[in-house]
């Protein structure tokens, strides 16, 4: 995982509330076992014509040219609810999302966020509507800049929003660390709390 | 003394180390996959070259893109499905954990077939790569969705270091009207306070009218928790419980059993225990409910009209308002009992057990479902099917004009094999209704299974009394 400082990009603002995951990535573009392959299948079914094709649906904002190169996404409260799948967040990554602000997310999604190097920012609902309309003026100049040390998140002619992230979060995405590596290193406890739990809950150990 | 939510109880027995800021490295006792996110999280495993900490604890099952047509194989409709499968398969038994193929008689949807085992027990913590697996919260366990790479930690480890959610209390008070379901419940409440309502929340469900639910009722009123936004659904365990999971496979047997019911006893919020958040229902009040819109949010009295998006107050659910009438092509104002059907779906996770293909086979004995209606049931589990079928059950449905499956995910989602067609309206058992959910642009509206049943014989979305009223009679 690819560690997370500072990034300044052009912003995307897709604002409609309850984006989910089927939308984030169809169920028919996870085609193989594979957490790569996706990008392509980011939002296939509003990013182009029909249902399985891939002609360009101009209307859809990011094929509007004056988007190109976003690395951030503004959207709506509960961005990436309903299913688990983490193809959702594979998607925006290959496709060179680094940064989600919404108000609230889908709680699967968030976590499957933080386990990419993808930063999920809360901002207050009217926080992320007034960063929207800022960046719709002129989204290639309206750049936004994210700091993950100092936790902010601020562009030339707007104020520094601060948002909350858990120490453990902001720790893993700095320093691009593989969780599973992290907890592996706490296999003691672990061993010690099985023993303690097989007195405890012996009726639901499986040998 | 603390007065403690049956939330926190289990937490708190499952903390393996405190990691500050409401976070715990929490201790997870059991762990299922299936061949849609399983598979690829298998395969992580042995790319990075981790074992699994305790095989024993590890369960899969074929569900989400096998064929659930007769004599099905590993080829599929969905292409590229079989890869999904054979990987499945192949990895599971490499790993040594616990595999339901196709043909096996206990395969079957992941969330239907661990209660059939008794693989979640009340107390435990289990997950799945499925953001489904808070149905299993029905039995007093913390069950809850994951990613892949969730699923991974949890598989090496087996633990994972989750946020401590708020709790919140939803309280269903007094019975429900006859014709209303645990469906029309969660229906109901998602309605009230939005997809979004319970997000950061582990939410559990009591009261008179929870008490009164079948264990399978239980099951479809938690299954539902996700779409409310909730981390988890849970219910304190009670004698029903306790009868259900006696004797079953991985039931606690001998000495174990009088521990685990020790254990159990405590396994409800203190009187005095506080949640975060409380919501009260009174549950005589709630009418058999329906989607018309693209998030199971969008739900109204199946005798309602859909609203006039231009009356909604809130900006962002008045644009959602629009965006999604737009899509289901459907009119303000309209009322849904108007709009005809072209499929009707009985089976998910959510909706497809005993006793939902019972109740919908007492409206559909005798009857047909009407002209130009695909009509799909599909049982929750290999089990369920023979359960059916040992009671004529299939005989039925099949009279009736519904094509009779073997058990999986089906129809609940497409993933590019089977579809109800382009643009067609669907009345669904299932738990989504988001854009292109069951198909290319497939209108897919919400209910439970007995209107599913209806509106497939009345050719329109319809209610019992719909039907009572066309037959003249008020028996059924």
């Amino acid at each position: 995982m690819e560690p997370f400082s500072t990034i300044k990009a052009v912003a995307i603002p897709l604002m409609q509330i309850n984006v989910d995951t089927d939308c984030i990535i169809p169920s028919r573009e996870m085609g193989k076992v594979s957490k790569t392959g996706l990008g392509e299948g980011l939002f296939a079914g509003w990013r182009y014509k029909g249902t399985s094709g891939r002609e360009i649906n101009s209307e859809f904002i990011l094929n509007d040219a004056k988007y190109k190169q976003a690395q951030i996404l503004l959207s709506g409260s509960n961005f990436g609810c309903g299913s688990s799948r983490e193809h959702a967040v594979w998607a925006m990554v290959e496709y060179g999302f680094k940064v989600i602000i919404a108000p609230s997310f889908g709680s699967i999604f968030y976590n499957n966020c933080i386990g990419n190097g993808l930063l999920p920012i809360i901002l207050a609902e009217k926080d992320v509507i007034s960063l929207a309309d800022w960046i719709v003026e002129d989204p290639q100049k309206n750049r936004l800049t994210i700091n993950l040390e100092k936790q902010t998140v601020s562009g030339p002619e707007v104020m520094a929003y601060y948002f909350e992230l858990a120490e453990q979060h902001k720790n893993m995405l700095q320093k691009g660390y593989d969780v599973i590596d992290l907890t592996l290193l706490r296999q003691d406890e672990i061993a010690a709390f099985e023993n303690q739990d097989m007195k405890n809950r012996l009726w639901a150990k499986l040998i | 003394m603390v007065h403690l939510t049956l939330f926190e109880k289990l937490w708190n027995a499952h903390v393996v180390a405190d990691l500050g800021e409401g976070a715990a490295l929490l201790y997870i006792d059991r762990i299922f996959l299936h061949e849609r996110t399983g598979s690829i999280a298998l395969k992580g495993l042995v790319e990075k070259k981790r074992v699994i900490r305790h095989p024993e604890s590890v369960f899969c099952t074929i569900d989400h893109i096998v064929d659930t047509l007769p004599g099905r194989t590993d080829d599929t409709l969905v292409e590229g499905g079989k890869a999904f499968i054979q990987t499945t398969r192949a990895s599971a038994r490499a790993a040594g954990i616990t595999f339901y193929d196709i043909g096996d008689a206990r395969q079957g949807i992941v969330h239907v077939i661990s209660p059939e085992q008794a693989i979640v027990l009340p107390g435990l913590t289990l997950v799945c790569p499925d953001s489904h697996t808070c149905t299993q919260g029905a039995f007093g366990a913390l069950a809850w969705g994951v990613g892949s790479t969730e699923v991974e930690h949890a598989m090496s480890t087996n633990t994972l270091r989750v946020k401590k959610p708020k709790t919140m209390g939803v309280s269903f008070n007094g019975t429900l009207m006859a014709g209303v379901t645990a469906k029309d419940m969660i229906l109901h409440l998602i309605a009230a306070y939005t997809a979004a309502g319970a997000s950061g929340y582990a939410v559990e469900f009591y009261g008179d009218a929870v008490a009164d639910l079948t264990m399978e009722a239980r099951m479809t009123l938690c299954n539902m928790a996700v779409e409310f936004g909730a981390f988890t659904g849970i219910i304190a365990p009670d004698d029903k419980v306790i009868d259900y999971i006696k004797g079953r496979p991985y039931a606690p047997k001998g000495e174990n059993w009088q521990r685990a019911l020790e254990y159990w006893q405590n396994l409800k919020s203190d009187k005095k225990a506080l949640f975060d958040k409380k919501i009260t229902i009174e549950a005589s009040a709630i009418k058999p409910m329906i989607t018309w819109g693209t998030n199971p949010g969008q739900a109204i009295a199946i005798d309602g009209q859909v609203p006039f998006p231009a009356q909604i107050r809130d900006d962002h659910q008045r644009a959602a308002a629009e965006k999604a009438l737009a899509y289901m092509d459907i009119a303000p104002g309209t009322y849904l009992t108007e709009l005809t059907i072209g499929g009707a779906f009985i089976g998910s996770c959510t909706n497809s057990r005993l006793p939902d293909l019972r109740k919908a086979g007492k409206i559909l004995k005798g009857r047909k479902v009407a002209k130009g209606v695909r009509a799909i049931c599909v049982p929750g589990s290999s089990q369920i099917k023979r359960q059916a079928e040992a009671e004529g059950l299939d005989k039925i449905f099949i009279e009736a004009g519904f094509e009779w499956r073997e058990s999986g995910c089906s129809m609940c989602f497409y993933a590019g094999g089977e579809s109800f067609g382009f643009e067609e309206r669907v009345v669904t058992s299932t738990n989504r209704n988001f854009e292109s959910r069951q198909g290319p642009r497939t209108r897919s509206h919400l209910a439970s299974p007995e209107t599913v049943a209806v509106s497939a014989i009345m050719g329109r979305i319809a209610s019992l009394s719909d039907l009572n009223e066309e037959v003249g009679n008020g028996t059924l």
